[in-house]
């Protein structure tokens, strides 16, 4: 059996109302947290990066489970705001972790999607007996323009999970649905993400999620109703609202998941930040069904049954707890914590 | 061999834009020869206490280059630069004072010299005094290894804001009598404790200003000494001592351990006392440091050295008069040149020279420091 | 600068100290011989708990540096996120300390964090 045995999270301290955001460009914000669905978002502390908290949500994963850090044999760290152009993160945090040097490590880029992309490598290294544990993180802090749409919404956060044998969470099957979609997109050397507004929805997010979540259905003999939750990308809260519809998934279903609503899109970590906030409570045989998407434009679907051992798993501090452990900062505090003004 | 000063020269502190590093020193040395009254060519060797020609003025072999600045290349003399952070004054005059006391030269100079102004950010060239990897890294400046030794000695003895403002006021008080200072004026208790944080809880106006300056003194061995000059002023004890360079590895962050062993040993050689001290230049770099050295140096118990100041005693006129000639806070920390300059101001009391200063000393002590204490300087002079 | 950082970054992102077999004392940030026993000491490796106290603290250029004690007796000065007081406990975090310029280098290591401010 292979899955989860482990998982921690890392959402910074810091929030911005979108009120807020809306006081600077003359919005109106009651519209705005009425259509997004989100009421503000995290931001990192001055001195806190991709890397900084991957680090600590590896930290908190490895230290619930106990692992020795030395048996982690591959880091692979999904984001889209990776510190460096050229220089993996993954070393930053395999050496905070103390991992040894023989490890097998990447970043990888895949928007949105690139830690669950993470996870089914690990879950494929450690079927195949390459090795012990495999460790897949999703950490962004998100950039806006400011002015743009995304501002509302682009937030911070990482997840880590820990992916090996005698899991918490067995991973019974996945697949991906992946096509050359240009719904969301940041050229090279640009410091701020560009997209194609309603252009991302119907052709990008929902056909993507709703494509692998079909044949993920399909292939494996599921139906809506052999899932106990279901958790999609996030990128705002109607999205996720909306493909757990037309997947005949109720709103309770995916309720326990929708950390969007308390801290924004953490864009690489969004999905698992959701998946995070359902294990915190699931019991043993409930199944979980995980659709990530990532612009460009791809979504990998997990079916996900919790199993014994998560009853002696320590699962405190809970996603929601540190969701709503915050400090409110202003506009301009916001501009200097994201390094906006210097 | 009992070693005798007979010259000493000092430039004013300040902010000299128009003067240049080698400039000052010619100054500061040819004052010293003028008041020991000797030409120059009969100086045997030059130790010049510098903290960082290199970085201040990207200037390195600067022994050399103010022997010839100073017209002695001619005679061949030699010159080597001390470098021990602000302690390098201190440091030149030890090894000055060792190389006549051993016999190995008649008469030499003594001499410490800085010039900051040409840099664009003094503080921070000091800043390399403490540990840059593990200190400095982290954020922490000089500054801020003083403020976190003076908050420690504020939460454990009762000291506070008030008592180190009073030791700049008091220096401020003294230096507007000394002509050499940088900061000739009063400033009051109200002006300190307004003035903002640079690392809390130290202030601006708890800091010495870094400044240009140069100072000199001339050593001879007692014999020569008294046969040309009338004031000899004789140094009973120089001694130096170490400690651990971070205050990570200090078993105890209030104390300047390396000032309590200097110290001691220095008293043992002299065969003083604290008590029979009766004027002091300590190194104020901060006022933090001032308090510090009235307990490492016996003159208070641990953690009552706010009792001197409260009650005047380092005042003129108290029962151990510290820093009369306005300390680092007021004259100026000419960073290398410092160690020498507390030489001079010494000898000019001890000699009875000091006008309105003057207080009524046999025996005199200076102690300057390196960084944050990881090396101290202590001189025990007399008449 | 590169290599310098470089030589000691296990260091400077985890929280190890010396522990000398000898004497029991325990040294940060990390030595080569022990001060107390010299050659006869024997110096091992040692990784403290994430959590100290602080002994003593200031606030400069707008950062909050405190000196920080564990529970060996070893100390470390290392940057606090958030406000503290004498005695106050705090959690180690993994935090940026700065970079090289727009061009060089990123500084990690170990930061500090109030624990009640604990996310």
């Amino acid at each position: 059996m292979i899955g989860i045995v482990s998982y921690g999270t890392y959402i910074p301290k810091f929030r911005i109302r979108v009120e807020e955001i809306a006081r600077m460009w003359n919005e109106d914000s009651n519209a705005i947290k009425q259509g997004l669905g989100v009421s503000e978002k995290s931001v990192p502390d001055i001195d806190e990066d991709t890397a900084t908290m991957s680090v600590e949500a590896s930290r908190e994963a490895i230290s619930r489970a106990k692992i020795d850090p030395k048996k982690i044999e591959a880091i692979f760290v999904g984001s889209e705001s990776h510190p460096y152009a050229v220089k993996p993160t993954a070393t930053i945090v395999g050496e905070a972790l103390g991992v040894g040097n023989y490890y097998f490590c990447a970043d990888l880029e895949f928007a949105c999607k690139a830690a669950t992309a993470g996870i089914q490598i690990c879950f494929a290294m450690v079927k195949a007996g390459m090795i012990n544990y495999g460790l897949s993180i999703g950490s962004d802090t998100a950039q806006a323009k400011p002015g743009d749409a995304l501002e509302y919404t682009a937030a911070a956060g990482a997840v880590a999970v820990i992916v090996g044998k005698d899991p918490i969470a067995e991973i019974e099957a996945t697949v991906s649905y992946t096509s050359d979609t240009p719904d969301f997109w940041r050229r090279d050397l640009q410091p701020y993400p560009s997209h194609g507004g309603r252009f991302t929805g119907t052709p990008a997010y929902f056909r993507h999620v709703i494509s692998a979540a079909k044949k993920l259905m399909e292939s494996y003999g599921y139906t809506a109703k052999d899932f106990d939750f279901a958790v999609f990308h996030q990128p705002n809260a109607k999205f996720p609202q909306r493909v757990a519809s037309m997947l005949g998934f109720s709103e309770e279903k995916i309720a326990d998941g929708m950390l969007v609503r308390a801290i924004g899109n953490t864009y690489s970590a969004s999905s698992l930040m959701g998946l995070c906030g359902i294990l915190d409570k699931a019991q043993p045989g409930q199944r979980i069904l995980l659709v990530s998407f990532g612009s460009g434009a791809g979504s990998d679907a997990f079916a996900i049954r919790v199993t014994d051992k998560i009853l002696e798993y320590p699962r405190n501090a809970k996603v929601w707890d540190k969701a709503k452990n915050c400090v409110y900062i202003d506009y301009g505090l916001y501009l200097k914590h994201r390094r906006m003004i210097k | 061999m009992r070693v005798a000063i007979i010259g000493v020269g000092c430039t004013e502190f300040g902010e000299l834009w128009d003067k240049s590093f080698r400039s000052i020193f010619l100054n500061a040395g040819l004052s010293a020869l003028e008041d020991a009254e000797i030409r120059g060519k009969e100086v045997e060797a030059i130790y010049i206490g510098n903290m960082s020609g290199g970085k201040f003025i990207d200037q390195e072999h600067i022994a050399a280059l103010i022997v010839d600045h100073a017209g002695l290349a001619e005679f061949g003399i030699p010159a080597i630069r001390i470098e021990n952070a602000d302690a390098s004054g201190g440091s030149a005059f030890r090894q000055a004072y060792m190389a006549v006391a051993s016999g190995i030269h008649e008469i030499v100079i003594a001499a410490g010299i800085e010039k900051v102004t040409d840099a664009n950010d003094p503080m921070e060239i000091l800043s390399t005094a403490v540990d840059q990897e593990w200190e400095k890294f982290v954020g922490a400046n000089l500054p801020a290894i003083y403020a976190i030794i003076a908050r420690l000695h504020m939460h454990r003895f009762g000291t506070n804001e008030e008592d180190l403002a009073m030791i700049a006021v008091k220096n401020h008080r003294n230096a507007v009598h000394n002509p050499k200072a940088q900061f000739r004026k009063e400033i009051n208790l109200e002006d300190v404790m307004r003035s903002s944080y640079i690392a809390e809880p130290l202030k601006v106006l708890d800091c010495a200003p870094l400044c240009d300056g140069a100072s000199a003194v001339i050593l001879a061995n007692e014999e020569v000494a008294k046969k040309i000059c009338d004031t000899p002023i004789y140094i009973e004890a120089c001694t130096q001592a170490s400690d651990y360079f971070s205050i990570q590895n200090r078993k105890d962050i209030t104390t300047l351990q390396a000032v309590v062993i200097a110290s001691k040993e220095a008293y043992k050689i002299a065969g003083v006392e604290a008590k029979n001290v009766d004027v002091a230049e300590v190194h104020d770099s901060f006022t933090i440091s001032e308090l510090l050295a009235y307990e490492d140096l016996g003159f208070a118990k641990k953690g009552e050295g706010k009792k001197l100041i409260r009650e005047g005693e380092t005042e003129i006129g108290g029962k151990i008069p510290v820093n009369t000639s306005g300390g680092l806070k007021a004259c100026g920390h000419a960073v290398g040149a410092t160690g020498i300059r507390q030489i001079v101001d010494l000898v000019i009391q001890l000699r009875g020279e000091a006008g309105k200063r003057q207080v009524n000393a046999e025996r005199a002590l200076a102690l300057n420091l390196g960084g944050s204490g990881a090396t101290a300087v202590v001189s025990i002079l007399s008449r | 600068m590169v290599p310098r950082f470089w030589r000691k970054i296990k260091y400077r992102y985890e929280i190890l100290t010396s522990f000398c077999e000898n004497c029991g004392n325990h040294y940060y940030p990390q030595r080569e011989i022990c001060p107390k026993c010299r050659r006869e000491g024997v110096l091992k490796e040692e990784k403290v708990c994430d959590y100290g106290k602080v002994l003593s603290y200031t606030v400069v250029n707008g950062r909050t540096i405190a000196l920080v004690e564990f529970d060996n007796g070893a100390k470390m000065l290392a940057e606090v996120c958030g406000k503290v007081e004498i005695g106050k406990k705090v959690r180690k975090a993994f935090r940026k300390y700065g970079e090289d310029g727009d061009f060089g280098i990123i500084y990690y290591g170990t930061k500090f964090i109030p624990i009640e401010e604990q996310n």
